[in-house]
């Protein structure tokens, strides 16, 4: 492509509402990679809560509003590994039966990347502009890993930052117990997920945990502090766009880590 | 049918989590069978082409499945073997009754059967005064102790050899109390010496099927213990009891399932024994039953074919996707209150018990997709999970107050701009509320979330609102 690309940001509903640093680290990595980066201002959420509660209707309904918000851009990115998957592989699913509206689904699902593959595989960038001092952990979210196969990229990506040192995480394939409205339907059973996954974490001794997907990274990030574990929790993109100054998930601007 | 307990899956869950012995005794099997089978998988090169030939095979014969089981009939006949249709689990109990009952039989001596769960055929034994003696060391250790299979191929997972020594010291009182009986083999060689003079007691041998093959008309049973051999050599009758979809149309295509079958169980390349039956004994035969019998059972699985549910039939019960399964390993088998736990028991229960029985089944699942990843005959599982979802919410069996959450959440997604309204305010007042810690203790509407873990206040502003404003990154 001779032009910039014109990339659509789909912040999600959990950065757009929890988190907007991933949004703006999000927005920085891809026109440090020369995008031209936009944010259509009628997007919401993808979905994923009704289409995982049975309510198909309703999924299908938002499903049709991103479709056409997000039409006519090269790419769609999102720092979700989850909502980039619903998009890409569950969107055509929802059409199976409505074949204009399908056509529709699968040129956005084509079109659709989440934010660290798209930065490694579409835009092929293997160094980014960052600095990092310290020892992080990564954990690999589902959907980004086994929909969307999202693994050695943000390795190689955080690898290659002067200062960092990447320690691996026992079990980072296990599920972190989150699943969305899992968490708050079946509390007894995510509990005892994410008390597995926080003592590995920890284990690990890692100063810094990074994952691509806000849910799970909120839901870890409060079990660490819950334990009172000295972890500091991150979004994959904040460290990549070199924000690693800003206050981590579940902690007041000031705070450090308590030693 | 075994009674089923699915509807307190909740309260279930919370008693399995609560026991210590029960985590002591997931967290040892776990890692083996996860590993095992990541090495065998990654030690076969031709293992993902056939995961595929065996999805293939399913899904024909279960496109032709009165095709196969007529001919597979038709051979068992041949043989000199009987076939008995089972369309319930009763007409199944009363079928292995009535063989009993036609040979005096005192005690019937078992393989490994998940069916024979299904049809509660042991519950029937002993309320008919025959005795029903399980010969799969995991089967025997939980008969011993009046407890259900808590694995489809590790009934016994949920023990720890502490238990296994406590029970076989209160249920063996005959041996010297002062016997020394703390290891595994130990233990076995104690189920082994107890069960191999039963062998010799019972009048039926009954077993299941792991694969039944239309072109020969035989049976076909894996074990890692020879147990199933010997149950169904020795007695005068073999009864084969076994669900309809197991059925391949030939030894050839057997073979292929036979090489995923193993790996993906155990991490094995193949079960100790593998035991092809054809019909009773023959003259000249050395040993064999006199009779052999085979019920087929449907119990309800004929009605998922033609349905979306229909993929479910290709499962051979490798366990593979409760080995994997995040939440299997926290709660156990038992929870899940019925015959099948795990990834495929959450499909295929309310298939079997119906959607309003079973229905927590298929929504206590993150959809993680490990099930799915590993298993050996590609069954989309969270996508037959998320589609008994929508029967449920359509049927309007979800629970009131999520559905009237969903209805307004869903309202506000597809209004952005009122979203943007709402959600601005909301996030402006969590983050006021959390600003001197960096996150929540306690959230009304939220208590789910926060009993266990801290809720990260937001930043301030939504993403959204600063962007409107001009803010870019620096």
């Amino acid at each position: 492509m001779s032009e910039a690309p014109r990339v659509a940001l789909f912040v999600t509903c959990l950065v757009d509402l929890f988190r907007p640093s991933v949004g703006f680290a999000a927005v920085k990595l891809m026109q440090d990679a020369g995008c031209t980066v936009e944010v259509p201002e009628a997007q919401t959420c993808c979905g994923q809560p009704a289409y995982n509660s049975g309510d198909r209707k309703d999924t299908i309904a938002i499903a049709k509003q991103v479709i056409a918000a997000f039409e006519g851009y090269d790419y769609v990115v999102a720092p979700s590994g989850s909502c980039a998957g619903m998009i890409m592989k569950h969107y055509p699913e929802l059409f199976e039966n409505d074949p204009a509206w399908a056509a529709r689904a699968e040129d956005l699902s084509s079109r659709t990347h989440e934010l660290v593959s798209f930065l490694a595989d579409v835009l092929k960038i293997e160094h980014v502009d960052a600095a990092f001092d310290g020892t992080v952990t990564y954990h690999d979210s589902c959907s980004g890993l086994r929909e969307l196969g999202i693994h050695d990229q943000p390795r190689k990506l955080l690898t290659d930052i002067d200062g960092l040192h990447l320690r691996e995480l026992p079990d980072a394939n296990v599920c972190c117990g989150f699943g969305g409205t899992f968490c708050v339907k079946y509390p007894d059973i995510s509990n005892r997920m994410v008390s597995n996954k926080a003592d590995l974490i920890v284990e690990t001794g890692a100063e810094t945990l990074l994952a691509g997907d806000m849910g799970c990274l909120m839901n870890m990030a409060g079990k660490l502090q819950r334990n009172g574990a000295n972890v500091r929790v991150r979004h994959v993109a904040e460290v990549l766009a070199g924000m690693s100054d800003i206050p981590a998930i579940g902690e007041a601007p000031g705070d450090g880590v308590k030693s | 049918m075994k009674v089923s307990t699915t509807r307190n899956f909740k309260a279930n869950a919370a008693e399995q989590l609560a026991n210590e012995t029960l985590r002591a005794a997931l967290t040892k099997s776990k890692g083996h069978f996860t590993d095992s089978r990541a090495i065998a998988a990654e030690n076969l090169p031709e293992f993902e082409d056939l995961r595929d030939q065996s999805r293939d095979i399913k899904d024909h014969t279960i496109e032709n499945l009165d095709f196969y089981l007529e001919a597979y009939e038709a051979r068992v006949k041949e043989s000199g073997g009987h076939v008995h249709w089972a369309r319930t689990a009763e007409d199944a109990r009363n079928i292995v009754l009535e063989i009993c009952k036609s040979v005096d039989a005192k005690a019937v001596n078992k393989g490994k059967s998940m069916i024979s769960e299904e049809c509660a055929i042991n519950e029937m034994l002993e309320e008919n005064g025959i005795r029903a003696v399980e010969t799969d060391l995991g089967e025997y250790i939980i008969q011993l102790r009046g407890e259900t299979p808590s694995h489809i191929i590790a009934p016994a997972v949920h023990l720890t050899k502490g238990q296994v020594e406590e029970s076989f010291r209160a249920n063996h009182t005959h041996l010297d109390p002062d016997r020394i009986l703390e290891e595994p083999p130990t233990l076995l060689d104690e189920a082994r010496t107890i069960l191999r003079q039963k062998y010799f007691e019972a009048e039926v041998g009954m077993t299941g099927a792991n694969l039944l093959v239309a072109e020969t008309g035989s049976s076909i049973i894996v074990t890692n213990e020879g147990n199933g051999d010997l149950s169904q050599l020795i007695p005068k009758v073999h009864i084969v009891l076994a669900s309809i979809e197991k059925i391949v149309p030939t030894l050839e295509d057997a073979a292929t399932i036979l090489r995923v079958l193993a790996r993906s169980a155990t991490g094995q390349e193949f079960s100790s024994y593998t035991t092809v039956s054809t019909g009773p004994k023959r003259e000249g035969d050395p040993d064999g039953p006199e009779e052999y019998h085979v019920i087929l059972l449907d119990n309800g699985r004929t009605d998922m074919i033609g349905t979306e549910f229909q993929e479910m039939l290709r499962c051979i019960r490798c366990g593979a996707c409760m080995n994997h399964c995040p939440v299997y390993q926290s709660v156990g088998g038992h929870a899940y209150g019925w015959v099948y736990p795990g990834p495929m028991g959450s499909v295929l229960s309310p298939g079997l018990l119906g959607v309003d029985e079973a229905g927590h089944l298929p929504n206590a699942s993150t959809f993680c997709g490990r099930c799915e990843e590993v298993c050996p005959v590609r069954i989309p599982l969270p996508k037959l999970m998320r589609n008994w979802r929508e029967q449920e919410f359509e049927k309007h069996l979800s629970p009131g107050a999520v559905r009237v959450g969903l209805g307004l959440w869903s309202f506000f997604a597809r209004h952005p701009k009122l979203y943007q309204l709402a959600t601005g305010i909301q996030m402006r007042v969590l983050a006021r509320a959390g600003r001197a810690r960096g996150r929540l203790s306690s959230v009304p509407l939220a208590k789910g979330w926060t009993k266990y873990r801290d809720l990260p206040a937001p930043e301030g502003r939504t993403f959204q609102s600063r962007w409107k404003s001009g803010e870019r990154p620096q």
